[in-house]
């Protein structure tokens, strides 16, 4: 029996040879095997993505159109705008600053993580005695809550009982209570902000990077090794170059997590001080939930989609250039 | 010779140091927790004391305070209770949708699959705003119900995507075979290819679970109340009295909530990450 008779379902016997052309009663092509097939699968899919669309697709449009309102929490006015949220939003500095901060931030922090994941994915490649433990260990910052890994930091910043303005006091580098203040600061605040997206991030794209090597072969650079090139050219001549489409990966997603997250801002500075380490999903917040102007907030949020179009459009791409090789 | 030699033991004391001074760093906030809790408030707060070591004889008072006369327990029972919700409605609607998406629709299943992970990357900063307003609607605000609704919408994505891949690995003769025998279509779907599937389930629950316990903003946003809270927004939040941060408490708060996720997240890693590198890695 061949396979694709065998799909007919029992109870469609008579519908299981149609006749090819419009010869006889025609069958509705719900009623064949690959009709009932396809109609089944669209009802296996159909709840998913239904509940995506009301809970991502809905709220998405409604960020655009509260943008052009004059919506707020606790009043029932609903007015068209036009630009006005967008013309006033423009004209603060505070988004301004939090406009620049974003982008300074995820720039920063992303140069760093590759920096540091391409060294760290190197030395964890090969197998070694402990390596397990180390894995363990390098991970828990992308495993932990990131909002408790951000107390941590705050802790370890303290302005008064920080164990590194201890450690810089000691070596006599600053005399006792004059160390700096990180969190208090603006230049030393962004800093930290910035240390902690890179703590954060490194173990992420460093195991992206380490799933990235196993497809890489390793006779390239023997042969060249062999060859007499050295550690540093066999490192950027043949190694990274062939790491550069993983790579891809790991900053495409690095820069959507660092962009559009709030939490290490808010929980390490609150967008302090003085605004000067704020966010645009931190200043999102603090417009459009905590000062209840809903409107603003939206618009405010709405100028992380440029990014997320970006990198989607190049994740797209990627994944086209994967398909067809 | 003499030099290929020197140079592996190069590379070896290279590897080392590097493996070593980042795990270091990266581990250090951790290491920081554990010691702050077991340590005497007068010892944490003398500047002349090494913060190091322990100056004074260890103590348990911060874990006493953090389990006697906080909520913190019930905000752990909160967030397992909404991960345990989460993640039966993320099977029951994952599990579905990505054996239809494999099978069932032809090409177009793989441009929708593509489609809906592209959903995964809109982010909770972007939405907050409008959802705060339709949790009100709903009248779920300051209950765990209003996280129990939404986070779905990210973990299903997710877990979609990661399904598919497992699918897909799946022959296909074992579920014909499967339907000459007698089998209806949705049949073979649940006495044969979730039985096989087990091992990407069992990844999906556990990645559904640990994204439930690192969200931040959902809970932040939509719920206030003390008793209600999830473990990421209560302990940065209600453990902080005015401007008192009780250090001693906090830190072991952070430490006994991160290990476990650490654990659970550590031991099926390689199957999220081949989930974030479809596509580029073949």
């Amino acid at each position: 029996m061949a396979i694709g008779e065998s799909q007919a379902p029992a109870g469609a016997v008579g519908v299981s040879t149609p006749p090819p052309l419009a010869a006889g009663p025609r069958v509705p092509w719900r009623r064949t095997p690959e009709g009932r097939a396809r109609l089944l699968g669209i009802g296996m899919f159909a709840p998913a993505v239904l509940y995506i669309t009301a809970l991502i697709g809905v709220p998405f449009v409604l960020a655009f159109v509260y943008a052009f309102t004059d919506v707020k929490v606790g009043s029932t006015s609903f007015h068209w705008v036009g630009l006005e949220n967008f013309r006033s939003i423009l004209q603060s500095p505070s988004f301004r600053r939090a406009l620049a901060n974003s982008f300074i931030f995820t720039t920063i922090s992303q140069v760093l993580v590759i920096a540091g994941s391409t060294t760290l994915s190197l030395a964890l490649r090969d197998k070694f005695h402990g390596r397990g433990f180390a894995r363990f260990l390098i991970l828990l910052p992308w495993v932990a809550p990131i909002s408790l890994g951000a107390i941590g930091w705050k802790w370890i910043l303290d302005s008064l009982y920080s164990v590194i303005n201890w450690v810089l006091v000691g070596l006599h580098f600053y005399k006792p209570y004059s160390a700096p203040m990180w969190l208090g600061e603006p230049v030393l605040a962004m800093a930290s902000v910035i240390l902690v997206h890179t703590w954060r991030l490194l173990p992420f794209s460093t195991v992206i990077l380490l799933a990235g090597q196993t497809a890489i072969p390793k006779d390239i650079p023997e042969a060249a090794e062999v060859d007499g090139a050295g550690f540093w050219r066999i490192l950027f001549q043949i190694n990274i170059p062939m790491m550069l489409p993983i790579i891809n990966v790991a900053v495409l997603f690095g820069i959507i997590f660092t962009f559009t997250d709030m939490t290490v801002v808010y929980i390490l500075t609150a967008g302090g001080p003085f605004d000067s380490t704020q966010v645009l999903p931190s200043l999102a917040f603090f417009t459009g939930i905590l000062a209840g102007d809903l409107s603003q907030g939206a618009a405010i949020s709405l100028f992380l989609v440029p990014i997320l179009v970006i990198v989607a459009y190049l994740m797209l791409r990627m994944a086209h250039r994967a398909e067809t090789s | 010779m003499q030099r290929g030699k020197l140079r592996t033991i190069g590379y070896h004391v290279a590897r080392w140091v590097v493996v070593i001074v980042f795990a270091v760093l990266l581990a250090f906030p951790f290491y920081w927790m554990l010691i702050t809790t077991f340590k005497k408030t007068a010892d944490l707060y003398t500047l002349e004391n090494n913060p190091f070591i322990f100056n004074l004889p260890p103590t348990l008072e911060h874990l006493r305070l953090l389990f006697g006369q906080t909520q913190y327990m019930r905000w752990v029972a909160n967030t397992a209770l909404v991960g345990v919700i989460v993640v039966a409605i993320t099977l029951v609607l994952a599990l579905p949708a990505a054996y239809a998406l494999t099978r069932l629709t032809g090409r177009w299943g793989q441009r929708i699959g593509i489609g809906i992970f592209l959903t995964y990357l809109v982010p909770g900063t972007l939405l907050f705003i409008p959802l705060s307003r339709v949790v009100a609607l709903l009248n779920l605000q300051d209950t765990i119900w209003s996280v129990v609704v939404v986070y779905p919408s990210f973990t299903v994505p997710f877990s979609i995507w990661l399904l598919m891949g497992f699918f897909k690995s799946i022959p296909r003769e074992l579920e014909d075979a499967a339907m000459v025998d007698g089998l209806s279509r949705l049949g073979a779907f649940f006495k044969l290819v979730v039985p096989i599937s087990l091992s990407g389930i069992l990844t999906v629950v556990i990645f559904t679970f640990t994204l439930v316990t690192q969200e931040f903003v959902y809970a932040l946003t939509f719920i206030s109340p003390e008793s209600q809270q999830m473990l990421g927004v209560g302990v940065p939040t209600f453990l902080v009295r005015g401007d008192v941060y009780y250090w001693g408490s906090l830190m072991a708060a952070c430490l006994i909530a991160s290990i476990p996720i650490a654990i659970l997240y550590n031991l099926f890693l390689d199957r999220f990450i081949a989930g974030f590198t479809v596509g580029a890695v073949k």
